[in-house]
């Protein structure tokens, strides 16, 4: 589905837990995930903390989509 | 005569550890043979045996790819097996990647064979064929049966240092290798034999098959994200209560798209995860977890964003054949365009 959104033009952010899944299949913006059940946020940590945890992991994938690439790109 | 000595790698859900509930376990080392173990035990006689079964479970593993493979290998090193087996995965993707890791792990660090299955369309499959004979497997346990007598035959031919011969005698994927041979014809026979077949409309074969790459170019970045409509695309399976379009809980043939029009947060009275690939538990209290819709509301009252799309497009990415993720992919970006939209955030378990 990534290729097929960045095909047509449309930058596309890829927020995934398995990273070596996504670079498999070809997304060129990758933002790793916290954990499989739990990709954006954290529920073991208290309501606030995970959504803080995700607010920052949409910073980066917002700041991914900002970022000229001419390769796949993991931002850490 | 001592017997050869094999290591056998297996998941969670094939050592009777438990499914996506055991997915989180840490390494560990069994002595003897165990689950999938027994048959290829069966299968190898009385020549071999399985020291060893390491588990591991497929959640720890993905997160923890380095320190799972360094706790594995110092569980393995100490048996000095002949032989090293992970899986067979089937079509699990996340076990796929945990055997192709770990199999590329002990044959660079511990200097012996290995060997594992997948079903083609694993993503294991791509990042691994070429360093690793990955046998060729159906895509649910149910081909055990059938893939059992292809590792002994592999299994054997390794540990004896035996030819392997080409995949599709041997039974494993195409790995990309060449292997110069002498043909009993010349070329230019053999060029109008293909000819003849071709015009007939008969199979065939190319003797030179060129290796596909499906990459897309990056787009260039968005420039004015203050003004950019963004939409939430996921392979993670959440859909509203009661899943009104039943999309599949694995392998899934379609996707769906939902409004999230005025809502503030993902709430779950309006909707549910029919993922099977990942432990429910915690989406099915906190949606937000898989579509990030209450921070990406702030951000757009905030004017980080211009305006977030009033739906989101959803599938269950686990099982589900590249093919079909690549199909719904072309139906929907029409809309996409359509609708104006500047950017995509796609959300994966």
């Amino acid at each position: 589905m990534v290729k097929e959104i960045e095909r047509v033009g449309i930058p596309v952010v890829h927020i995934c837990t398995v990273v070596p899944i996504s670079k498999t299949i070809g997304a060129n913006r990758i933002v790793p995930a916290i954990g499989i059940p739990y990709p954006l946020g954290d529920p073991t940590k208290s309501a606030e903390q995970s959504k803080k945890i995700r607010r920052e992991l949409v910073e980066r994938g917002l700041k991914a989509l900002e970022t000229p690439v001419s390769e796949q790109t993991v931002f850490e | 005569m001592a017997k050869y000595k094999i290591v056998h790698y297996i998941n969670n859900f094939f050592s009777g550890a438990g499914g996506e509930e055991a997915a989180g376990m840490r390494p560990e080392v069994h002595e003897g043979a165990m689950g999938p173990g027994l048959a290829l035990l069966e299968a190898f006689g009385e020549d071999y045996e399985i020291a060893a079964t390491v588990v591991c479970g497929d959640n720890y593993f993905g997160e923890n790819l380095e320190d799972a493979t360094a706790e594995l290998l110092s569980m393995i090193e100490p048996f000095k097996p002949d032989l090293f087996i992970a899986g067979p995965a089937f079509n699990a993707g996340r076990y796929g990647v945990a055997c192709g890791t770990i199999c590329k792990a002990v044959e660079k660090e511990l200097g012996i064979p290995v060997l594992t299955g997948m079903y083609e369309e694993n993503p294991g499959v791509d990042m691994f064929r070429k360093d690793l004979i990955v046998i060729k497997t159906k895509n649910s346990a149910a081909g055990m049966r059938k893939a059992v007598p292809v590792f002994k035959n592999l299994g054997e031919k390794l540990v004896k240092g035996e030819e392997i011969l080409g995949p599709d005698i041997e039974g494993y994927l195409e790995r990309g290798i060449r292997v110069n041979y002498f043909a009993e014809k010349r070329g230019s026979e053999r060029a109008i034999e293909l000819l003849v077949k071709k015009c007939r409309g008969e199979e065939c074969p190319t003797e030179y098959p060129m290796p596909k790459f499906d990459r897309v170019e990056p787009t260039a970045p968005v420039t004015d994200m203050a003004h950019t409509k963004i939409a939430i695309v996921t392979s993670g399976g959440i859909v509203p209560q009661g899943n009104p379009d039943h999309i599949e809980s694995s392998s899934a043939t379609k996707y769906g798209i939902y409004s999230i029009a005025g809502m503030e947060r993902m709430d779950k009275k309006d909707f549910m995860t029919v993922h099977g690939g990942y432990d429910r538990a915690f989406v099915t209290e906190d949606p937000n977890l898989v579509i990030p819709l209450d921070v990406l509301r702030e951000m757009e009252k905030e004017g980080v964003i211009g305006e977030l799309a009033d739906y989101f497009i959803t599938t269950t990415g686990t099982g589900t054949a590249t093919g079909n993720a690549k199909a719904f992919g072309e139906d929907f970006v029409g809309k996409l365009k359509e609708d104006g939209i500047g950017a995509v955030i796609l959300t994966s378990t």
